[in-house]
């Protein structure tokens, strides 16, 4: 779908949440079906990992494969379906003033760090330890029985541009974000949102600076 | 930085000096997966799976699971990103979410293999095949990717949580600048086959249903020869090895495991 930016009305002096993560940091929250989740690249062209399960039932989890059949295109933006395993939506996308979000990407891990760059890069901070520790430390009291490695799917990239091209190349580009760039989803049903605020600093996808990012959350 | 020269000699000593090509003589099973049908099985480290479209419009779904520990497996992201790649073909690994080669292409006929769109399932078959249940239609009842995919990973004490984006071999998605997908089949022919060539022994687990942007407007998933044969893993010469640095140390980090 061609690039479509969209800005929200809604303010954020009436959020119920408001709350900045510092860069390289996990965040883990619950959003109630009707409520509105804001993620704003403060900074510009950081790259946030994101996942999202039904609260009620984790096993129901975000897809990219079910997003993607959804919307018979690749990228994410303004009037997405963000679906789930079992083909149901957890948010759509309300507000989108960056225009083009990845789900290709995946995470970043320090084994997969191994491949992509040296052996020695294994040691590096990365979005799979992030989403290690906020599962070790928050998942059990979101969830009904915690969350473990299994539940670590492929997740979507906010703000990261990874274009493909018609002969099946994939690059990791410099974003298409800027300062103050913003994401807006509502959810479809009680959902937990796991996020690691990208610390990768190998490749372009958070401009070689990771920054902070803040998150709001709105009532229905 | 490390690589295949750096690495001790005792590690380099356990990787063959060139990989094996195909002969008949090398072949320890073989079987045809009916279309729609679903399986799933062993496959140790140094057998090769051949699968073959024989009828040559075959989609065949697959996932992939280190055997000894099934919480690692195949991880889409990974192995694009690491080859920078949308597609899958002669050169490629697949990759673990742990940094290791589950498997790698080292001999491909049809040129592209789908590993974004994801499978068929029950509601987008019944919309688009109409209903065909058991009853009436015995083993040609209509069948699905996904529930396949279930069936088999409940063989192993496995499930939903174990369902992740799997590749669709012989099938081609192609995406314009805008991302928009259009399923592609004019690269399709009988006979097209595709070697994948295990550095690990793994859980494989099969469905040869319908690809789920297969515009075929009926029910008509095809077969999938499957030829297992001895090619024992990827020597030192190795195409997969050394199409690009990054494979070099993909396998590296598997050989490791074995030592």
């Amino acid at each position: 779908m061609p690039i479509q930016i969209v800005e929200s009305s809604l303010a954020p002096s009436q959020a119920v949440l408001d709350q900045v993560c510092a860069a390289g940091e996990p965040w883990m929250g619950r959003v109630a079906k009707g409520q509105v989740l804001r993620i704003t690249d403060l900074e510009g062209n950081q790259a946030v990992d994101a996942l999202f399960y039904n609260a009620a039932d984790p096993s129901e989890r975000y897809s990219l494969t079910h997003t993607i059949q959804a919307r018979g295109a690749l990228y994410l933006g303004m009037g997405t379906q963000i679906m789930s395993s079992e083909g149901r939506p957890l948010l759509t996308i309300v507000a989108d003033t960056c225009g083009r979000h990845d789900t290709l990407g995946g995470a970043c891990a320090c084994e997969s760090n191994t491949v992509r760059y040296a052996l020695e890069k294994r040691y590096m901070h990365s979005c799979r330890d992030n989403f290690l520790t906020a599962i070790a430390r928050d998942a059990a009291s979101l969830t009904p029985s915690g969350l473990t490695k299994r539940d670590i799917v492929s997740n979507i990239n906010f703000f990261m541009n990874v274009p493909v091209t018609p002969q099946g190349k994939l690059s990791f580009e410099d974003g298409i974000s800027a300062p103050g760039k913003y994401v807006e989803m509502r959810a479809e049903m009680d959902v937990v949102v796991l996020v690691s605020n990208c610390p990768q600093l190998n490749n372009p996808c958070n401009a070689y600076n990771p920054t902070p990012v803040r998150f709001l959350v709105w009532d229905a | 930085m490390q690589s295949f020269d750096t690495i001790t000699p005792l590690a380099r000593a356990a990787v063959p000096d060139a990989s094996t090509r195909f002969a008949p003589e090398l072949v320890l099973w073989e079987d045809a997966i009916p279309g729609g049908a679903h399986w799933s099985g062993r496959v140790n480290r140094g057998t090769t799976l051949r699968f073959t479209d024989t009828h040559g419009a075959a989609n065949l779904s697959a996932l992939f699971f280190n055997f000894e520990l099934m919480s690692e497996r195949y991880n889409m992201p990974d192995t694009v990103k690491a080859q920078h790649t949308a597609f899958l073909t002669r050169g490629h690994a697949l990759y673990s979410d742990m940094g290791r080669v589950l498997c790698s292409i080292p001999e491909d006929s049809c040129g592209w293999h789908d590993t974004v769109c994801g499978l068929l399932d029950a509601t987008r078959s019944q919309a688009k095949y109409g209903e065909a249940r058991y009853q009436e239609h015995r083993n040609a009842m209509h069948r699905n990717g996904r529930d396949g995919m279930l069936i088999e990973l409940g063989k192993w004490g496995l499930g939903k949580r174990d369902l992740i984006a799997n590749v669709n071999f012989f099938s081609k998605a192609v995406a314009d600048e805008d991302g928009v997908l259009r399923f592609d089949a004019a690269h399709r022919q009988p006979g097209q086959y595709v070697d994948l060539r295990f550095e690990m022994d793994a859980l494989v687990v099969l469905s040869a249903a319908q690809h789920p942007l297969d515009p075929t407007p009926t029910y008509d998933p095809k077969p999938v020869q499957v030829t297992a044969w001895r090619s024992g893993t990827a020597g030192a010469d190795d195409v997969c090895r050394h199409s690009c640095a990054e494979n070099g140390r993909g396998f590296i980090n598997t050989e490791r495991w074995f030592l």
